[in-house]
């Protein structure tokens, strides 16, 4: 302990290098958590959709519609138990910055399609009772202040105009990965205001057996095969991985990019910890002149780095855990995205390992140097 | 037996081109108490004896027995600790760290002790009244005189109370009335304080005040 004050002192002798390496440390582990907990979110996000429900859509793409009359040819292929189907309204609340996820839904089939959306019966009752009802999630509830039986309107983006719908329900996902983020509303509703003509952007297939999903999946687009718009139709969850595999590639290239930023920073700051030990030499000779052990002042320089990276580490963590967990533009965007506790402790162990190698070059050098030649080069 | 015995003391460096013998069978006493001189012209290996008898540097073949020890046969710990408790060193361009104040650069060689805080706070407050520059306990080496940085490196050099003061051309870089102020303060070291005092001086009439005089020319010891 007698010691930390000479460490101190080397720390505080450049205060503005000093600050500026712990910055740039602090940064280097920020852009570690930012990063990992988007791969975190992106594996949660992969975990979401069933494996017992079949996702059919247009094969051209998702964006394309299907016929409304495909609902009854569904319901009669072989091994098929219920259908239903959805659309994605994509409309604005305010401000485009409040993004979440709406769905115009068949209510009579869709809620005992997703045994995930657990909601109050008499709520259930109270949306189906209204053409303009809403059932939200919690999240959103809490996220806008919203309360039950107000109205609210959004901007439609697909469905030009303003629309107005009353909150009749509140749900809870079983699960958080789920996402408590998401707003239902009538299918008629949506067509009956748009003045388009009602079809399904996708359709919801439970097969009797979920394990033969795939078979009952092949015998949909076989007997499509040769019709108008020819189906894709796969589980829920490769629906999903598919989404995640686009981000994937965005994530991938953040990931790069991300990598290669942070090494950077993080070589700046050792080789800045390095030279500002270098500059010391002639100091290393005298104290090893006065009795200090090579041991003595290796470790006194590899305090000295670990303090700087330990400490610019936990600075750079805590802005993350800050500014990152429970952001709502981030969650909303990537739904399970969060700075997990493991992504911490990864990042404050990058942080000690880094002051450890930092100070190793530098804490070797003073072991070995010969005194004489330090001082020799001095005068 | 003397403090300090060196015994054919040789030192060579090998260069590109040749191999340079700085010191030829060098064989010295020193006995303890003594306040000895030690002139030659620049280059002559001066500093090299010096640092050999500090176990900074290692001979090319010869013994150094200082207070018992035979230094050249101790390891790079062991020589550490025998250094801080044996040798004060006083470097011509004083060496002190810029970032600790006179009270903390007296203190160093302390922390390589087990000496409380109090007990350190008190031995390096005698060392820095003996160089009577208690008044600037807290000034840093920038905000004093050359001559009183070295009395400051000479208060370093005698807190641990080592048997043998090595002063290294102690008065190289001052001016003369500072110089006289270090020679004096060397000399109060060897009369008052009975310490061993070896000084490397190119100045004849600091020589002089020592009570041996050495000179060292082509590798070779005359006393
Ligand atoms: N590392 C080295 N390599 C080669 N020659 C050296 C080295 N160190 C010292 N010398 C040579 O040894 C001689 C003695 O040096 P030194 O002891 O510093 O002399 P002095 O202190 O008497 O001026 C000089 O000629 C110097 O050039
Ligand atoms: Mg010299």
């Amino acid at each position: 302990m007698k010691h930390a004050r000479l460490v101190w002192k080397n720390l505080t002798r450049n205060k503005r290098r000093s600050i500026l390496t712990v910055l740039s440390v602090g940064v280097a582990l920020f852009l570690f958590a930012a990063l990992q907990s988007v791969l975190t979110a992106l594996d949660a996000t992969s975990e979401v959709g069933s494996e017992s429900r079949l996702i059919t859509r247009n094969a051209t793409g998702i964006v394309f519609p299907l016929p409304e009359a495909y609902t009854q040819r569904l319901r009669a292929v072989d091994g098929v138990e219920a259908v239903s189907w959805a659309n994605w309204f994509g409309g604005t609340y305010i401000d485009s910055r409040n993004y979440f996820a709406q769905f115009a839904v068949d209510e009579e089939t869709f809620f005992s399609m997703y045994p995930e959306i657990q909601i109050a019966p008499a709520q259930l009752d109270a949306f189906n009772g209204e053409k303009s009802g809403t059932i939200v999630g919690q999240g959103l509830m809490e996220r806008f202040g919203w309360s039950l039986g107000q109205t609210i309107v959004l901007q439609g983006t697909i469905f030009p105009g303003d629309w107005e719908f009353v909150i009749r329900g509140v749900y809870e996902p079983d699960n958080p990965s789920f996402g408590d983020e998401n707003m239902y509303f009538h299918y008629d509703y949506l067509f009956e205001n748009s003045g388009e003509s009602a079809t399904p952007g996708w359709f919801i297939v439970r097969p009797s057996d979920p394990n033969l999903a795939t078979e009952v999946a092949a015998r949909i687009d076989g007997s499509f095969e040769n019709s108008s718009d020819p189906t894709q139709t796969e589980t829920e969850k490769a629906f999903q991985a598919g989404f995640v595999t686009m981000w994937g590639n965005v994530g991938f290239l953040v990931r790069a990019i991300g990598t290669a930023v942070f090494f950077a920073i993080l070589l700046v700051a050792a080789n800045t910890m390095m030279m500002s030990s270098r500059e010391r030499i002639n100091e290393v000779a005298v104290l090893k002149t006065l009795g200090f052990r090579d041991g003595l002042l290796s470790r006194l320089v590899v305090a000295e780095s670990l303090a700087i990276s330990v400490v610019g580490g936990v600075l750079g963590l805590a802005a993350a855990s800050v500014m990152l967990a429970n952001n709502e533009m981030l969650g909303s965007i990537l739904p399970g995205y969060t700075v997990l506790p493991s992504t911490m402790l990864q990042g404050l162990a990058i942080a000690v390992v880094l002051g450890l190698i930092s100070g190793f070059v530098p804490a070797r050098e003073a072991a070995r140097l010969s005194v004489v030649d330090a001082l020799r080069r001095v005068a | 037996m003397a403090l300090v015995e060196l015994r054919d003391l040789t030192k060579r460096y090998q260069t590109e081109a040749e191999i340079i013998s700085v010191l030829e069978d060098v064989d010295l006493n020193i006995e303890a108490g003594e306040y000895l001189s030690l002139m030659g012209p620049s280059g002559s290996g001066k500093s090299t004896l010096l640092n050999l008898m500090a176990g900074l540097d290692q001979p090319d073949s010869g013994t150094i027995t200082i207070d018992g020890s035979e230094i050249t046969s101790l390891g790079p710990n062991r020589l550490a600790d025998w250094r801080a408790n044996h040798i004060g060193f006083v470097f011509q361009f004083y060496n002190l760290l810029p970032v600790l104040t006179a009270f903390q650069n007296v203190e160093l060689p302390l922390l390589l002790t087990n000496l409380s805080k109090d007990e350190r706070r008190e031995r390096v407050e005698v060392a820095l009244n003996v160089v009577n520059l208690s008044d600037r306990m807290e000034h840093y080496p920038r905000q004093l005189s050359g001559g009183q940085e070295q009395r400051v490196g000479i208060a370093r050099a005698i807190v641990s109370d080592p048997v043998m003061i090595l002063a290294d051309e102690p008065t190289g870089d001052l001016d003369a009335a500072s110089a006289e102020e270090i020679l004096t303060l060397l000399e109060r070291l060897h009369s008052e304080f009975n310490k061993t005092v070896l000084m490397v001086t190119h100045d004849q009439h600091a020589a002089e005040r020592a009570h041996r005089k050495m000179y060292l020319e082509k590798g070779v010891l005359h006393q």
